[in-house]
């Protein structure tokens, strides 16, 4: 039988580890879009015009306000109040469907005018925005797929801090799903400006 | 209180810290979207992406822990950012230099 | 393990029930690492046969035994198998999985299921290459490179390929992250960074790369994938994109690649030079130091695979620069055993004899690939066979007989039995004299012109050809007889005791095959790892 003692500090080792995966996994499509930035500077402000900065400001006020909420879930099952801790994780979760709906707004109304990964609308833009375009549906599609990873990580914690299997003298497992879920925040902290601060 | 401990000896971010954090958070928001309204030509991208990295900071030091972790994972985290620095800045030397 | 009895068997002994299941479940360490070496032995028999149909094509000029398509796909799937499926994990995830924990004096690594996970994932990257093949259009024909604007356009099977080698780059990366994670937490009371075997050294930087270039490697592939599906259109130079910016992110992975490749061999190099010479290593710091250096310059140097590709001069000039640089540290090893040889004790054992082949195999590819990295001479051996006999020489000649040296230096401990070694040497000189006969001759053709990948050729090249492919029979006739007799010394070798060899590092503490539980006692460490005080082998 192996033994299962339990190394605090492995673990988090371990998952910042992994999340450094996640940051050079982005980090091809960031040096995409430096590249084709730097190539196409105008035509990447011109098709950025397109983007709306309210919508993606909401979603950074609404991922940052994520973050503080599983930073507090943390703190609040450190001080033993096990049900607090429930609560501002399904707080984290709640911004990250309102988070998915935003997305999904602004993804359907591009769609709708055409504007969609092969589409003929773009290959008939001028140099660069189509690639603009592309690059905005790669990036933030990657990381709406992490966001939704993120939220279903932390609904297993929170049914597990439910059974108690996460406490207050063993929470790594939610501290580890915390760090992840900023990871995403740390993403969306970057493509907010370059994305919708463009123009 | 700012930073308490637990009885297992982990590390306690009180709730007036993080909501402090989250205000910084905020603040940055509204300069990034008030300064890219202004045309600076160059320097928007600067300023974006030097406001965006506060913000990293902030989110990775507090939110994440990592100003009260040991040394040794900041060093890797440190290791991790200057590859990817490394990765884009050196594909520059192509980029940036073709005829 | 066979026939004595179970008290003699070890880890080998049944757990449980018993039965497959309590292998492919298991999460002891050194389980998954004999289920990666079964896999990974199984994939190289595959991808050699393919290398010797491909050798037998090419015996004799015109078109020969098989069509253009179905060569293209072979030396495609040559390489995908060779490198993702059998050099990348070789050394690491077998004899790295066995040995490692065993080095440091822990009982198994930081995350167990994690390491059963990677394996499981190892078989669905097999799996997932093997359907590639024999689905859809058939096997991909691009090349191991997946280079664009073919990879996007070509029908053959590139989705479901590239998907293998993203789940494949996934098992990599968690087993790189176990193994940083447990030479941080795991080692024993006694066991600074300073007493560690360089093997484990060599595995730490090793997990480094893993960790930090394969995500890149990732994304790239997600890439392939998404411009088929989706028509992102992202290097599509109708659309602006730039199809040299795929060549750099495929080569941010796959030249850091390599060294994921090359160190842990370096490692097992390090670790049997002393034992087979009885003197401390020359210079341990800095070999342990080299290791480091070479992961992290190796990420530096990348584009010297994109001299000829339009890129800037000034890109031409630093990289071609850093890769003299990256040459340094693997220079420094090569002479620090070379000093560590001299003047010791010398014992020809196969081990030995696998590590002085190595030697010599690495420095002919190493110095090949300074005309290389020179990016005046690469623009002349750019894409001819020079480059296939530079990285055969390093890949195979460095690798692969590193991790035969592996196999016969850890045999008796792993399998608790010894194998015939006048047979071993036998198959070690066919072996040796195979790989340069097959390979030299291509160094000489690709400076003559030939080009790489070539379904034919001119006239002028039929004699080397035809001497190459002689050479890849002699080579697998060696091969053959080395496995054929690792396995029989697996089932009727002499019982091997604890320490056969009389080497110092903490595995040979224990029986042979160790427990399932490894020490029954946390070991307290207070020699060095070459220190042979006191040590001596058994008999």
């Amino acid at each position: 039988m192996s033994e299962t003692h339990k190394d605090y500090d492995a673990s988090k080792m371990g998952m910042w580890l992994f999340l450094f995966t996640e940051i050079l996994l982005f980090g091809g499509l960031f040096l995409l879009y430096a590249a084709y930035r730097h190539r196409y500077a105008a035509a990447f402000h011109e098709a950025g015009r397109a983007l709306d900065v309210v919508l993606g400001g909401a979603n950074t006020v609404v991922l940052i306000t994520s973050s503080l909420f599983v930073a507090m879930a943390i703190t609040a099952l450190q001080q033993g109040r096990k049900v607090r801790c429930q609560w501002f994780l399904a707080l984290t979760i709640l911004m990250a469907l309102v988070f998915l709906v935003n997305k999904y707004f602004e993804w359907t109304a591009k769609f709708q005018h055409g504007v969609y990964p092969g589409s003929e609308h773009l290959a008939a833009l001028p140099q660069g925005q189509a690639l603009f375009y592309s690059l905005y549906f790669a990036m933030t599609g990657l990381h709406g797929i992490h966001v939704l990873l993120g939220a279903s990580l932390l609904g297993v914690v929170m049914a597990f801090v439910a059974r108690d299997k996460v406490r207050r003298d063993d929470y790594v497992l939610l501290e580890n799903a915390g760090l992840y879920w900023h990871l995403v925040d740390l993403v969306w902290i970057y493509l907010f400006p370059l994305f919708y601060l463009i123009s | 209180m700012l930073h308490a401990h637990t009885n297992t000896g982990g590390h306690v971010l009180g709730n007036r810290f993080l909501v402090g954090v989250w205000a910084a958070l905020m603040a940055c928001t509204v300069l990034t979207v008030a300064v890219a309204r202004v045309d600076l030509g160059f320097l928007n991208v600067v300023a974006a992406m030097a406001v965006a990295t506060v913000k990293a900071l902030l989110v990775i030091l507090f939110f994440m822990h990592l100003r009260f972790e040991n040394s040794l994972l900041r060093w890797m985290v440190f290791i991790a950012f200057v590859i990817l620095g490394i990765c884009i800045g050196f594909t520059f030397f192509d980029l940036a230099w073709r005829p | 393990m066979h026939g004595n009895g179970a008290a003699d068997a070890g880890f080998w002994a049944p757990l449980g029930r018993g039965g497959l299941s309590s292998w492919i479940f298991s999460t002891d360490h050194k389980r998954i690492g004999l289920l990666y070496l079964a896999l990974i032995l199984a994939m190289f028999a595959a991808a050699t046969t393919i290398g010797v149909v491909l050798r037998l094509k090419l015996m004799t000029p015109g078109n020969t035994l098989l069509g253009p398509q179905t060569y293209n796909a072979l030396f495609t799937l040559h390489g995908v198998i060779m490198i993702f499926l059998v050099v990348i994990p070789s050394i690491p995830a077998s004899f790295g999985n066995i040995i490692m924990p065993l080095q440091i004096g822990a009982n198994d690594v930081s995350f167990p299921r994690l390491n059963l996970f990677s394996w499981w994932l190892y078989v669905f990257g097999a799996v997932l290459a093997l359907v590639s093949i024999f689905t859809g259009s058939g096997a991909p024909d691009t090349g191991w490179t997946f280079y664009v604007p073919f990879s996007e356009r070509t029908t053959t099977n590139v989705n479901v390929a590239v998907l293998a080698v993203f789940v494949l780059g996934f098992s990599s990366i968690l087993t790189g992250l176990n193994f940083i994670t447990t030479i941080h937490r795991l080692r024993a009371p006694g066991l600074t960074w300073n007493r560690l075997p360089l093997f484990v050294w060599s595995l730490y930087a090793t997990a480094w790369i893993q960790v930090l270039a394969t995500p890149i490697l990732g994304i790239t592939v997600l890439l392939i994938f998404a411009e088929r599906v989706l028509h992102l259109g992202l290097f599509d130079p109708g659309r602006g994109g730039d199809p040299l910016l795929y060549q750099h992110l495929f080569w941010i992975y796959s030249h850091p690649a390599v060294y994921i490749m090359i160190l842990p061999a370096m490692g097992v190099v390090s670790e049997i030079i002393p034992v087979f010479s009885r003197k401390p290593i020359f210079g341990y710091k800095m070999i342990a130091f080299s290791s480091l250096a070479i992961a992290f310059a190796g990420s530096l140097v990348w584009a010297h695979h994109m001299f000829t590709s339009g890129m800037s001069d000034l890109a031409v000039l630093v990289f071609s620069f850093l890769t003299f640089v990256v040459a340094i540290p693997s220079a420094i090893k090569v002479f620090n055993w070379l000093s560590t040889l001299y003047k010791g004790s010398i014992s020809v054992e196969p081990p030995l004899l696998y590590t002085l082949g190595f030697v010599f195999m690495f420095s002919v590819g190493g110095l090949t690939g300074l005309v290389l990295g020179s990016a005046g001479t690469d623009i002349h051996v750019h894409d001819t066979y020079f480059v296939v006999a530079h990285f055969h020489y390093v890949i195979f000649g460095g690798t692969g007989l590193g991790l035969f040296a592996a196999l016969h230096y850890w045999f008796p401990k792993v399998f608790g039995r010894g194998y015939d070694a006048r047979r071993a040497t036998w198959a070690f000189w066919l072996s040796f004299a195979g790989m340069n006969v097959l390979y030299m001759p291509m160094f000489v053709m690709g400076l003559q012109g030939m080009p790489r990948r070539y379904y034919d050729y001119l006239p002028q090249f039929a004699p080397l050809q035809l001497i190459s492919t002689i050479g890849s029979w002699v080579l697998v006739a060696g091969l053959a007889l080395m496995f054929g007799n690792l396995v029989a010394g697996a089932f009727h070798g002499r019982r091997a005791g604890a320490n056969p060899w009389g080497a110092a590092t903490l595995e040979w503490t224990l029986a042979s095959p160790p427990p399932h539980h490894d020490f029954p006692q946390t070991p307290v460490v207070e020699r060095g790892p070459y220190d042979f005080t006191g040590v001596s082998a058994d008999e």
